[in-house]
Order: C-alpha cells, then structure tokens, then sequence
C-alpha cells in the first residue's frame, strides 16, 4: 500500500487492522491444544492473580451501595428488607460486572499491552514468526481466551464478595439485619441477572483482552511507544467496556 | 537461493526500499552494508516475509513467499535462523531455554536429547555456563551470543545476521566473525551479514551488496570491492577504515591479524 490515507480515515484504518488481528486469531484457534500451557498460564495471572484486587474492589462497592440504599430509602413505610431487593440485583446486574471491568481494564488490559508492546519493541515478535512460530496463536489467543473463561469466575467472586460485604455492613451498622436483607434478595431475585450479569463479564473479558493485545501487538516506536500502548489500551478498554453495557443492556433487556 | 526482484517498500507515505533486485547464491556468505537508516533490516525482513514488499517479489529456493499460505511460509521460515538486531531473546525464558525453544516447538527429540544440543550450541558461542541465566543479567554482547545460539539451534540452511557485531568489543567482533565464517562452512549454510563493520563485511563475506538511497547501489565480490570505483562506495568504506584508523567504536580490531583463522 503505497497510498498514504487521509488521517480522518485512521479510525476505519485501525477497526480493519483490529479486525484482520481477530481473524487471524479465529483461525489459529485451531492450534489451542499446542498452546494449552499458555492458556493455563495466562489463566492464572490474568484470573488468579486478579482475586485479591478484585474481591476488594468488590467488598467496598458492595458495603457502599448498601449505605447509600439505607440512606436513600429508609422510612418507617418501607420494610427494611427492600435494601437487599434493591442492592442485590444492582451488583449482579451492574456492579459486578462493570466494577470487576474497569478495575481489570488497568490490571490486566495495561499489562498485556506493556508485554506484547515491549516483545514488538524488541523484535521478540518478529523472532516469534522468523521461527516459523505463529504469534497470533502464541500470544493473542491464550491470552483472549483466558480472559474470556476467567472474567465470569471474577464476576462471581466479586458479585458474592459485595453482597456478603453489603449484609455484613448493613447488619452491624443496624441499617438492615441479614435475615431481613437475605429475604429482601430473595424474594426479588431474578435468575436471567444472574446469567445476564455472567454474559457481560464474559464480554467485557472479550473486550479488554482483545484490545490490549491489539494495542501491544501493533506498538511502534521504542519505550515511548510502550507506553502509549499501555495508555491506550487500559483507556480505550474502559470506553468499549461502557460500551459493550449499554449495548448489551438495550439488546438482552 | 534468495532472491529479491524489484522490490518497493514506504512505511506512511515514505520510501525506505525503492527498487531493490538482489541475488543471494547458494553457499555464499553476502553481506548488506549501508548507512544506518538505509533499509538494510528492512530488506533482510523481506527475505523471511517479516515484511511484505508493496510491489516486486521475493524468491526462496524459487518459491514467491509472499503467495505462500501462512502454514507453508511457517514451514520454509524453519529453514532460516535469524538473529536479529537486539538479540530479540524471550525476557520471560532463561537463556537454556532460550536456545531450547525452537528444538521444543519443532522436533520430536526427548528432553535429554534437547539438552545436549541446546549445550552444544551454547558451546559453539564460547557461552557453556549462561545456561539458567535470564536475558536481562546478560551483557549486550553476551545477549547476542545466545541468540546466535538459537539462532542456529535447528540446523539452518540459511542464517540471517542483522548488525552481529554492533555494539561489541573488537574482541568479541573478532569470535562473532570467525563464528559467521566457521559455520559457513561446517553446516554449509547461505549467509547474509547485514551491517556497517567493514571489519566484519572482510572477514566473513563472500559477496557485498551496497544498499544507498534505498536501491542497491553496488554488488560485487571482496576483490571487486577493492578495485571498485564508485564515490558513494568508496566514501562508505573510506568512513569506516577512518574510524578503524581512529580506533572508532566498531572498527578498532587490532588482534585482527593475529587472530588464527578456525580451519575445520
Ligand atoms: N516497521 C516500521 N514502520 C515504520 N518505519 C519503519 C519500520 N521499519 C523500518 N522503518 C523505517 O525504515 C527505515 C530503514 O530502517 P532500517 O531499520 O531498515 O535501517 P537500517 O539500515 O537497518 O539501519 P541501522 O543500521 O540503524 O539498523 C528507517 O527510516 C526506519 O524508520
Ligand atoms: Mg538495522
């Protein structure tokens, strides 16, 4: 391609390439079983590794979302009950899911790039394929699927951390006992935001995987250039993530 | 036999190869030399297909590489060792396993039989002991020894070296030179030398290929160097003997002459 493009076309440009990358990827999931070891390593540090912060995370919203929901809601009219029918189904619906997204976005999305940036950087990449190595298989896939088995198992840990933080705040700042909380959930809950909640994380686990390696996979420009991508890929994650919510929102709701 | 046809090659609108045609022989050592930023690495990628060009075509033991299904240009690249310009070695791997990697995605050896070559060729690259050592605990030079070493850990029968002298000791130049020379002949491989170590470009090359202003500028054996005629050339080579003469960094090999030729 010797024609050099309009900038006003770089968007289009860059959805081609990201697009041609996915394809490629598709294609080299025929190879998983030769890069199993990789998928169960990248399982581990893009999951396992993600327990604590997650849980964290997790812990506080859910402890904060039950605060504000007593503080919103409580009136001698209202059963107490109603904060765990109202906080329950936001983390399995909304919170879970987007907190655990953002959150990994950074963790994750930043450290794929910064790895697949630092290995084009240095021709590891082209190294890769001069070995007769597909890089696609080796590197991108692993990592895609990893993401998109392990961000439902996060979605969980985080939507049963925050929930038992709310019953854990709101019984012992005397807002809501846990029976009465439990029974709240219980008698409002809904199986489909169970599973709505598990096919978003598994999206988003989709989104921040495939873009940050994307981004890594494409870097240019030495050190610098590491770093843009790293930027680029926690920030452009976080935009596609709300993204992908709202779509998914509008279509499965 | 590689062969370049007529190659263009531009990254964002600005031409690096503009018409580059290029001949590499079975069993020569070729080197590439031209000024930095000449597209020396830029046409050594085209000839794995790391790079295609945007027209002109490239010609592995006759075959277009570039019409190649991606399988079959996986296959014919396990023909090629390659040692890039950084070393380019996994961070994430020590250097054992390094060297063992392509032995471990490709044949069918067992482990033991995969340590035994793996330290072999560490042995070939004077490097016996950095074994369990990570590339980062590694000098520069140490860096590209190992390389080296995976380089030519599945038996080649082509060996691409960008810039294996750069950056190091005239010492180390001088082991790495001998290195390029001895495996020329004992695996009998097709060799191409990019750089600007005029050092290096008489010690181990056959042929030389003088890339300028993004063609090839000038072609012609080590003795029709040194008749040549040609300004641009001569000031190249001139630059470098000056650098040599000045003990510049990559010219400066004083054991050169003293250093004995390996002979198997
Ligand atoms: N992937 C790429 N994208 C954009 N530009 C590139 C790319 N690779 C090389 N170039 C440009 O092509 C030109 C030639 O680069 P190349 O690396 O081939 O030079 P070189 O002759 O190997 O120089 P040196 O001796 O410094 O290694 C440079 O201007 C470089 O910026
Ligand atoms: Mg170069």
């Amino acid at each position: 391609m010797t024609v050099t493009l309009p900038r006003i076309l770089d968007p289009f440009v860059s959805l081609g390439r990201f697009a041609l990358l996915l394809a490629r990827a598709f294609r080299s999931v025929a190879e998983l079983g030769r890069y199993s070891k990789n998928i169960f390593e990248q399982m581990v540090r893009i999951g396992i590794e993600s327990i604590p912060i997650v849980a964290l995370a997790a812990l506080f919203s859910g402890a904060v979302t039950t605060v504000q929901t007593a503080h919103q809601l409580v009136s001698p009219f209202i059963p107490v009950s109603i904060i765990g029918a109202v906080v329950v189904p936001s983390v399995i619906l909304e919170l879970g899911a987007v907190v655990t997204g953002f959150l990994l976005a950074g963790r994750v999305g930043a450290r794929i790039a910064a790895e697949l940036g630092t290995m084009r950087v240095t021709e590891q990449i082209d190294a890769l394929e001069a070995m007769g190595l597909n890089s696609v298989g080796y590197l991108i896939v692993p990592r895609v699927v990893a993401g998109v088995i392990m961000f439902p198992v996060l979605y969980i840990v985080a939507c049963v951390v925050a929930i038992a933080g709310g019953i854990f705040v709101g019984h012992y700042t005397g807002e809501v006992p846990a029976g009465e909380f439990i029974a709240g959930a219980r008698e409002f809950f809904r199986p489909f935001d169970a599973v709505f909640g598990l096919i978003k994380s598994l999206v988003f686990g989709f989104v921040i995987t495939a873009i940050s390696c994307y981004k890594g996979y494409y870097t240019r420009g030495g050190a610098e250039g590491v770093g843009r991508a790293t930027t680029e890929a926690a920030v452009t994650s976080c935009v596609y993530i709300l993204l992908a919510d709202l779509i998914l929102a509008s279509t499965l709701l | 036999m590689i062969q370049l046809r007529d190659i263009y090659k531009s990254f964002g609108g600005t031409p690096v190869i503009k018409g580059a045609t290029l001949d590499v022989k079975e069993g020569e050592t070729l080197a590439v030399i031209g000024r930095s930023g000449s597209g020396k690495s830029v046409l050594m990628k085209h000839m794995i297909g790391l790079l295609k060009p945007d027209s002109g075509y490239v010609l592995v033991d006759g075959v277009d590489i570039n019409k190649l299904a991606y399988h079959e240009l996986q296959k014919l690249r396990r023909n090629f060792g390659v040692l890039f310009q950084g070393g380019a070695l996994f961070d994430s791997m020590n250097s054992f396993d390094n060297v063992a990697f392509p032995l471990r995605s490709f044949s069918k050896k067992s482990e033991a039989d995969i340590k035994r070559d793996v330290l072999e060729c560490l042995d070939m690259v004077e490097l016996p002991d950095v074994g369990p050592k990570f590339p980062p605990e590694l000098s520069g030079g140490m860096q590209k020894r190992v390389a080296l070493a995976r380089a030519i850990a599945m038996r080649p029968r082509y060996i691409m070296y960008d810039e294996p002298t750069s950056g190091l000791d005239p010492e180390t130049s001088n082991v790495i030179d001998q290195m390029i020379k001895s495996l020329a002949v004992r695996l009998n491989v097709t060799s191409v030398v990019v750089t600007h170590d005029m050092h290096s470009v008489l010690t181990t090359a056959d042929r030389v290929a003088f890339i300028n202003e993004g063609r090839i500028w000038w072609v012609g054996s080590i003795p029709d160097l040194h008749e040549c005629a040609d300004d641009t050339l001569i000031n190249f080579v001139r630059a470098n003997e000056y650098q040599i003469g000045a003990g510049g960094a990559s010219g400066n090999r004083p054991h050169q002459s003293v250093v004995p030729r390996q002979t198997n």
